[in-house]
């Protein structure tokens, strides 16, 4: 598949009382951003359990995107910072597994924040696209990974 | 066994909103071709009376078990349709929804193609949580018919009053040793220039001695536990700490005045630089005399948030360009990026009461955008009439204090629609500074865990369609806390809040979402790591086995995400239907693979 051809697939799961609504905010103040992103919704951050990470990524996702409340803002006190201490823990598995680090961001979207969403989803789709097709992507498609 | 899932997909246009960049009808026919769908259909507007009676004809005509709605976010609408299923006797749990406008058409407006690609993907994904969706009863907590209402301006005394006058205990909490709020200082009102002390000490006089309500000045909340019906609140006060239990939470802690920093057009430097509040005291007072002319300048600390691309060259060279561009240069002041909506029409009452007393006096009002809405307009007539100068400067030339003879000022600007510089003696500059969240805001909003808005203020639940409510069940927001607002707005919103406020009170009872932690006790081994990092408290280790007090349970499935043995699923957010959700994401024909 050509470079210039290349649409990553992005999974992005955002918790619904920050990421989620700052996402509902970029539509409403209409930020626009690439197509790339498909949006799931969880109560927290701290629900994301690694195996849904690890499925997105060897199901083929390009990135995987983990958004939720700033600190100290967590609608349940603190479920980002147990996100936070597992999506360290993660990045270290992707990378053993020989996927790029990069491919997996944690970030903090307030539901104030539909410009920083926007942003952020525009940022992060450059970047994979820089990155190309995920192993696992390359591996479904015989692609040499 | 479970029952053979028949989903009915129902997609909106919503007007132009979605259906002018999404194509539905492809919508509706893909979703046709998706496993376990038996209906599919589009609809105009599908959260109007005739969508709503649509979706429930066709769960009865085809035997429909799961529902989704595919058009706007579950954040507004989802109660609406969930009831609808309701009525017809499907469970609510059994619905869902597929957020194609605030996540694809209006972010996507350039885009229809990929755009309508995105929203075949949310509803294919929609289906495939769907399927894994099964009934849920919402557990039915009991709620204390008693409120707190946090800060006695004029939104928190309302407040109070309407909720007390239907019976409910109040607790009115105010920080400073008297209640009233930005009310005390102000002088008249607009726009009937009445005074402020008419409309407010009735108000306060009602609350002190009102039967249900009990007022506690010099009080600041410490600490905020519990959920919506049983909100246990520390307080402390001059007495030391106490202990509130209270069913609701009002939040009308206000917004504060912004005080320019030294050097602001000269503020601080020169004494007859002065603030709107500051004239306010004067003329209540009657210190201000008959001055030969008072200049006010409009947006002080306000509006601040970008300049909007004037380029210097686009104007008409004059003789004033090289002063033109030495104030350009200076200018670079801090502020706030929001229209503080009441300060135009403070402005021109104070310069109205200035005219009324001394009709000689030159009021000159200094502005880059007047913004006078609905019944202000014949008030801004009423101040030409009297003939207030209304003069228009450009926003990144704002204007120039600098000292003249005889102990006045004199201010030099750029008169933008006469394509000239002014220059004003004067005896008298006049700030009109904005409404600003203050610090405290962050504190409560951070102990009762409400969003704050980029403007710094609460955040409501939805802009228009919940504009009192807070993201918080049971906390809701009155007057300036939620932006800046003029007495008889606080009023309106102070009596919603009340309002919304008595409803879960008046009933004794509300149902919450059942969207609680569920433990598998053949899988668990009682190893008690759930009751460690739980943030309210619910699971409880019991013989051995983990067990979840579902009151306490507020359902963010931390502990299921951390079960070593996964013994922990949450209801509605299980593991099956999140991963089915992943899995159709991915299940792209780009990707080419092979269905779940």
């Amino acid at each position: 598949m050509a470079e210039s051809e290349f649409e990553p697939l992005i999974v992005a799961f955002c918790c619904n009382w920050c990421a989620y609504a700052g996402a509902d905010l970029a539509g409403t103040s209409r930020f626009e951003y690439p197509t790339n992103v498909r949006i799931i919704r969880v109560m927290c951050t701290g629900r994301i359990d690694p195996p849904f990470v690890l499925s997105a990524l060897r199901w083929g996702a390009d990135g995987v995107l983990i958004a939720g409340c700033h600190p100290g803002d967590c609608h349940y006190v603190k479920g980002n910072y147990m996100m936070e201490r597992r999506f360290n823990f993660l990045k270290e598995v992707i990378n053993h597994l020989g996927i790029e680090p990069a491919r997996l961001r944690l970030e903090w979207v307030s539901a104030g924040e539909g410009g920083k969403f926007a942003a952020l989803i525009r940022d992060m789709t450059k970047e994979i696209k820089d990155l190309g097709p995920s192993p696992f992507r390359r591996l479904k498609s015989g692609e040499p990974v | 066994m479970r029952e053979e899932p028949r989903i009915g997909v129902f997609v909106c246009h919503c007007g132009v909103n979605i259906g002018g960049v999404v194509n539905v009808p492809q919508v509706v026919e893909y979703a046709k071709t998706l496993p376990n769908v038996a209906y599919a259909e589009d609809n105009m507007y599908t959260c109007s009376e005739g969508g709503l009676a649509s979706i429930k004809e066709t769960i009865k005509k085809h035997k429909l078990n799961r529902v989704i709605v595919a058009s706007c976010t579950p954040r507004t609408h989802e109660p609406l349709f969930r009831s609808a299923c309701k009525e017809v006797e499907l469970n609510p749990y059994l619905f869902e929804m597929a957020n194609i406008r605030e996540q694809c058409s209006w972010v996507h407006p350039r885009e229809p193609e990929k755009a309508t690609e995105k929203a075949k993907d949310i509803v294919r994904m929609a289906v495939a949580r769907a399927v894994w969706l099964e009934p849920q009863t919402e557990p039915e907590l009991d709620v204390l018919d008693s409120s707190l209402v946090i800060g006695a301006g004029v939104a928190g005394i309302t407040a109070a009053l309407t909720l007390a006058n239907q019976g409910f205990k109040v607790y009115l909490l105010e920080k400073e040793e008297e209640p009233g709020g930005i009310a005390r200082w102000l002088y008249k009102l607009y726009p009937t220039l009445q005074d402020a002390s008419e409309t407010v000490n009735p108000l306060i006089e009602a609350v002190k001695s009102h039967k249900n309500i009990e007022l506690l000045t010099s009080t600041n909340v410490k600490d905020v536990g519990g959920y919506v019906g049983n909100f246990n609140v520390t307080v402390s006060g001059k007495d030391g700490e106490r202990k509130l239990n209270v069913g609701t939470i009002i939040v009308a802690c206000g917004a504060l005045n912004y005080e320019p920093p030294k050097g602001l057009y000269q503020y601080g430097i020169y004494d007859r630089v002065i603030t709107q509040r500051e004239l306010d005291g004067m003329l209540r007072e009657g210190k201000l005399g008959k001055p030969e002319r008072v200049v006010m300048i409009q947006c002080v600390g306000a509006r601040r948030g970008e300049i909007r691309g004037y380029e210097l060259e686009a104007f008409p060279k004059s003789d004033t360009a090289a002063l033109l561009r030495k104030i350009l240069k200076a200018k670079k002041e801090e502020g706030w990026p929001y229209c503080s909506r009441i300060c135009c029409m403070n402005a021109i009452k104070n310069a109205i009461l200035i005219k009324e007393q001394s009709p000689e006096t030159d009021v000159v009002i200094l502005y880059s955008d007047l913004r006078v809405y609905k019944e202000y307009e014949d008030f801004y007539a009423k101040a030409r009439e009297l003939e207030v100068r209304f003069i228009k400067f450009l926003e990144i030339i704002t204007p120039e204090i600098i000292e003249g003879p005889e102990k006045k000022l004199n201010v030099l600007a750029y008169d933008m629609l006469a394509g000239t510089e002014v220059d004003f003696p004067c005896n008298w500059v006049v700030l009109s500074t904005p409404l600003i969240p203050h610090k405290d805001e962050v504190v409560i909003a951070r102990m009762l865990k409400i969003p704050i808005s980029p403007d710094g203020f609460l955040m409501e639940a939805h802009l228009k369609l919940r504009p009192v409510d807070t993201t918080v069940d049971g906390v809701y927001l009155a007057g300036a806390i939620s932006g800046p607002k003029d007495v008889s707005e606080s009023i309106i919103s102070a009596k919603a809040a009340a309002a919304r406020a008595s409803i879960p009170m008046a009933n004794k009872k509300i149902r919450t979402e059942a969207i609680t932690a569920v433990v598998n006790e053949d899988l668990c081994i009682g190893c008690g790591l759930c009751e460690e990092l739980c943030p309210s408290g619910a699971p409880k280790v019991e013989e051995g086995k983990s067990k979840i007090v579902e009151a306490l349970c507020r359902g963010c499935g931390a502990c299921a995400a951390e079960c070593p043995r996964r013994a922990i699923t949450m209801r509605h957010f299980g593991d099956q239907p999140i991963l089915a959700q992943v899995r159709a994401a991915l299940n792209h024909e780009a990707l080419k693979m092979e269905g779940a």
